[in-house]
């Protein structure tokens, strides 16, 4: 479907327009409308997320790719709908929201630092726990946590204080926090930003591994980072949704290179995303 | 009617007072986020002031409006040592800022106690101040009536020093956004100095004005603290006017509580209001999002 | 579990010890609260001992909203009041049957005829023993779903509560029937125990001591338990709580109840081993004093509290007997030293002398082994610990 189908490419990686014969779960943004003090910062955004669909969100500074994800979890009020499996989010408490199973990260990465890693992940599995769990001590470590810390790369990392970990580490802990916790819905804020090369290939990998049974949505600025791991993108620009497709679809998008440099410096610009 | 209207006074009359003690701290609380807990001393200190420069002076009148100034200069004085020595320190903090100025406070009372004595002392209200007036058939002290218009006139000067002057500029420039100031040239050292000596000033010269109505000893700036601090929370940080609204309408609430019960009564009420209201709009009257800071 | 990692860095876990040495701190705790100390201490030493075990349990209380839970609990003196206030009043109510009075001694001076009607449940030990142990919890609840709740927090958090203490004092100044501002005193009994005689004293030092005891080991389980972890990640993060499925605002006000019970129940000892309460014990100065003791001890660990309480109860009583003005000074020099620039109190102070010994210490990024799939990079920062 994809011209740029990596040749890595396995039966459990995400696809573009999701795997949805293995899954039904999906979000169903409609309408969706953010306005700060009269300014208009996301207007009638429609998106549909399949389970199993790595999605790219993209767009120039101030486009309202952070405030979608805002106004989707509950931290700014939207108008319109937002229909996760059956479930309406919108106008529900940010908590509530994340127990429904939507989970997201922030630009700057924020875990919580004092804690170690093994407790950061247990904090994050437990929105479920009964009181009386919560007051006893935590016995060991729970196999799903286990897991996810093989997932993300961690394991031998459990005990040391998150504080200290290296930024890149601090962005898996988080997206590891938010696999424990069950979000099928995961909302990445730019979680390459500030990354090692070699740390975006593997943080590419860890989004292909966990992106087969979820929804994932990342927000990025880094365009080689898009072209490589994309299976479908979205293109905002003014608060609008201005093209949507493959990565090769959008590319090719007219308006979405002129929303980007301007009609003369597209061709570049094109050279530079499309490029290599 | 004369009962409504006198209660009216008494209302503005409370409210301006808290209005003078809080309007220093719209500067140093609501827009550097400093809880200095020793503004009540900061007052105090302007008390005392007016106390001193009395038995220097042979008028009371002149020794009034020397004080004023005095107690201004005093005030802002105490809060660039402390910013300096200690809150520079612990802007990232906020909430130990209240701890380490409310030991500044303990000191300063303590220093109070011992060079004036425990007991408190009177400073003579001079003759164009004694005496009341009639107002709508309420009896209206002119002391009272003083305090009022200067509270406004405080809070007036403060408001069109941070609108029109350079200065003011500059610190709504730096409490805007920090780093946007700086890198466009703006010393934020010079700011925060220059906001706290206002603020605190402004504490001194309430210090001075509350001599008129009432005996200076050392706790006498922490009985209107509380007070203050609960018109920044109510009328909304940093906020101006919502300071000035915030102060008469607790003032008014005040009054009129006293009037049909008792006066403790009526504080515990009004703290009862204050949080209630905090319910409905916890950024307090204006909020910070509206882009203005006054 | 951080002690058996060598790579979790030396302090804050271990704030909270670990079962041995807990077992054996209780052990030496007991044998010199309900041993040593009445073999060496006068009744009236003693006394004053129990009266610092009282603002240590407040401390206890305080340790864990303000240092674990960041609520900078500045109001304490509310609850304190509370407890204190309805353990008074049985106490007088008790006292006045004992005589066969039909009202309190300050009443019947002020020509008071009949207890009023909102005295009468305290008549009951049982309902005064409820009230003590329930009343403050309720109303730390009820205010903090109101001001959590709306996400009211930092600053306006701590003025609000410090304003209700303020409150209280001043209503209760403005009751004649609380004894105005002269509180209430000269109680005679305690359950029906003569109180002037000094093994009924030392019966009530034993049961501040027991309390004390129960209270820390609460306070413990607390910090221990997963409750405990996230109640840290709420104070240092509590929009990101929120984005894991969690309300803080409930999180927040467990630790703020457990705060506000062991306060009304340290109020309710001070009474029989004070015996006086009045509104300068729970007003805007002495709920900030209540913290004091709990900054210098270390306000996230679990005795530190404790022991910065007594600690400096005891400075001020020995002190402030002599040179009143000088304690004061102390005192405020303390809240500016050691909240100011030691603000992890005197159970940082190890950690701090030991990091200016070795000025160059890098903490050393222990590398065990590669994970498979992530190669690890230098810290980017020094850690904080």
């Amino acid at each position: 479907m994809s011209t740029h189908t990596p040749s890595t490419r396995t039966e459990r990686d995400p696809l573009f327009g999701g795997n949805a014969g293995m899954g039904s779960e999906y979000l169903e943004v409609r309408g969706l409308s953010v306005t700060f003090d009269g300014f208009k910062a996301v207007q009638d955004v429609d998106l549909t997320l399949l389970q199993g669909d790595l999605r790219f969100l993209i767009g120039p500074n101030g486009a309202g790719k952070t405030t979608v994800i805002d106004a989707i979890t509950g931290l700014v009020p939207a108008t319109g709908k937002v229909n996760k499996s059956g479930t309406q989010l919108l106008g529900r408490k940010t908590h509530q929201i994340a127990r429904s199973g939507v989970g997201r990260t922030f630009q700057t990465a924020s875990v919580f630092e004092e804690l170690t890693v093994l407790q950061n992940l247990d904090i994050a599995a437990g929105a479920g726990r009964s009181p009386w769990t919560m007051l006893r001590r935590r016995p060991g470590v729970e196999p799903r946590i286990a897991e996810v810390l093989d997932t993300i790369g961690l394991a031998s990392l459990a005990e040391v204080r998150a504080g200290i970990l290296a930024h890149g580490q601090k962005q898996w802990l988080e997206i590891g926090m938010l696999l424990v916790g069950n979000a099928d819905v995961l909302l990445l804020d730019e979680p390459v930003a500030g990354m090692s090369k070699e740390e975006r290939e593997q943080t590419g990998q860890l989004l292909r591994r966990i992106g087969a049974e979820r929804t994932v949505v990342v927000v990025e600025h880094d365009m080689d980072f898009m072209r490589q791991f994309a299976t479908s993108v979205t293109v905002l620009a003014r608060g609008r949704v201005i093209a949507e497709g493959s990565v090769a679809e959008v590319q090719a998008d007219p308006r979405v290179q002129e929303v980007y440099l301007g009609t003369t410096a597209a061709a570049e610009y094109t050279a530079e995303i499309g490029g290599a | 009617m004369d009962v409504v209207v006198s209660q009216i006074f008494t209302g503005l009359s409370t409210g301006s007072i808290m209005l003078l003690a809080a309007t220093g701290l719209v500067l140093t609380f609501g827009q550097m986020g400093v809880i200095n807990m020793a503004h009540g001393e900061f007052i105090m200190a302007g008390s005392y002031t007016a106390y001193v420069v009395q038995q220097a002076t042979a008028s009371a009148g002149a020794s009034l409006l020397i004080s004023l100034v005095l107690g201004f200069l005093v005030g802002g004085a105490m809060g660039v040592i402390i910013e300096i020595t200690l809150l520079r320190h612990l802007y990232h903090r906020p909430l130990d800022t209240l701890l380490v100025t409310f030991g500044v406070g303990l000191v300063l009372q303590q220093v109070a106690r011992d060079v004036f004595g425990a007991p408190a002392v009177n400073v003579r209200t001079p003759s164009w101040l004694s005496g009341s007036v009639e107002v709508l058939g309420a009896v209206v002290p002119r002391t009272r009536l003083f305090i009022l218009v200067l509270a406004l006139v405080c809070l007036a000067a403060l408001a069109a020093a941070l609108q029109y002057t350079a200065l003011g500029r500059r610190t709504r420039a730096v409490m805007q956004s920090r780093d946007l100031a700086e890198s466009s040239g703006i010393s934020s050292r010079r700011v925060d100095l220059t906001t706290f000596f206002i603020g605190s000033g402004l504490a001194g010269v309430a210090g001075v004005a509350l001599t008129l109505i009432g005996s200076t000893s050392s706790t006498v700036g922490q009985s209107y603290l509380i007070n203050a601090f609960l018109v920044v929370v109510a009328g909304g940080l940093g906020q101006l006017r919502g300071a000035l609204i915030a102060a008469f309408v607790l003032g008014l609430l005040q009054s009129f509580l006293e009037y049909s019960t008792t006066a403790s009564v009526a504080q515990v009420l009004v703290f009862v209001v204050i949080v209630v209201f905090l319910q409905f709009r916890p950024q307090g009257l204006f909020s910070l999002k509206t882009r203005s800071l006054v | 579990m951080s002690t058996t990692t060598p790579a979790a860095p030396a302090r804050r876990w271990p704030a909270v010890p670990g079962p041995l040495r807990t077992g054996a701190g209780f052990a030496l705790a007991a044998v010199v609260l309900f041993a040593v100390a009445p073999a060496v201490l006068s009744d009236f030493r003693l006394g004053l001992l129990g009266k610092f075990l009282c603002f240590a349990i407040v401390a206890a209380g305080i340790g864990l909203a303000w240092g674990r839970g960041g609520m900078l609990t500045l109001g304490q003196g509310l609850f304190f009041g509370m407890g204190a206030y309805v353990m008074a009043m049985h106490l007088k109510l008790a006292d006045a049957q004992v005589r066969g009075d039909a009202v309190p001694d300050f009443m019947s001076i002020a020509g008071v005829r009949d207890v009023p009607g909102w005295w009468q449940p305290f008549a009951s030990p049982v309902v005064t023993l409820l009230v003590v142990l329930l009343a403050p919890g309720a109303v730390a609840v009820l205010l903090g779903l109101m001001v959590f709740k709306r996400r009211v927090k930092g600053a306006y958090f701590a003025i609000l509560s410090q304003a209700l203490a303020a409150a209280l004092a001043t209503w209760v100044v403005g009751q004649q029937m609380l004894g105005g501002s002269n509180g209430l005193n000269r109680f005679r009994t305690f359950f029906g125990f003569d109180l002037s005689d000094p093994a009924n004293r030392r019966l009530l030092f034993f049961i501040a001591a027991g309390t004390l005891l129960v209270v820390v080991a609460v306070v413990r389980q607390l910090m221990r338990s997963r409750y405990g972890e996230l109640l840290v990640a709420v104070r240092d993060q509590e929009e990101r709580v929120r984005f894991l499925g969690y309300d803080p605002a409930n999180v927040k006000v467990v630790a703020y109840t457990v705060a506000a019970t062991f306060a009304g129940i340290a109020g309710a000892l001070f009474v029989p081993l004070v015996g006086i309460i009045s509104p300068s014990d729970v007003g805007i100065v002495p709920s900030i004093s209540f913290l004091i003791g709990v900054a210098i001890g270390g306000r996230d660990t679990l005795l530190g509290p404790v022991l910065g309480a007594i600690g400096i109860a005891w400075a001020e009583s020995s002190l402030s007997e002599s040179f009143p003005s000088a304690w004061v000074y102390a005192q405020g020099a303390l809240f500016i030293v050691v909240v100011g620039f030691l603000p992890g109190g005197l159970a940082s102070l190890g950690g701090v002398l030991r990091r200016r010994g070795r000025p160059a210490e890098r903490v050393p990024h222990e590398e065990p082994d590669e994970p498979a799939s992530v190669r690890t990079t230098e810290p980017e920062k020094e850690p904080v610990a």
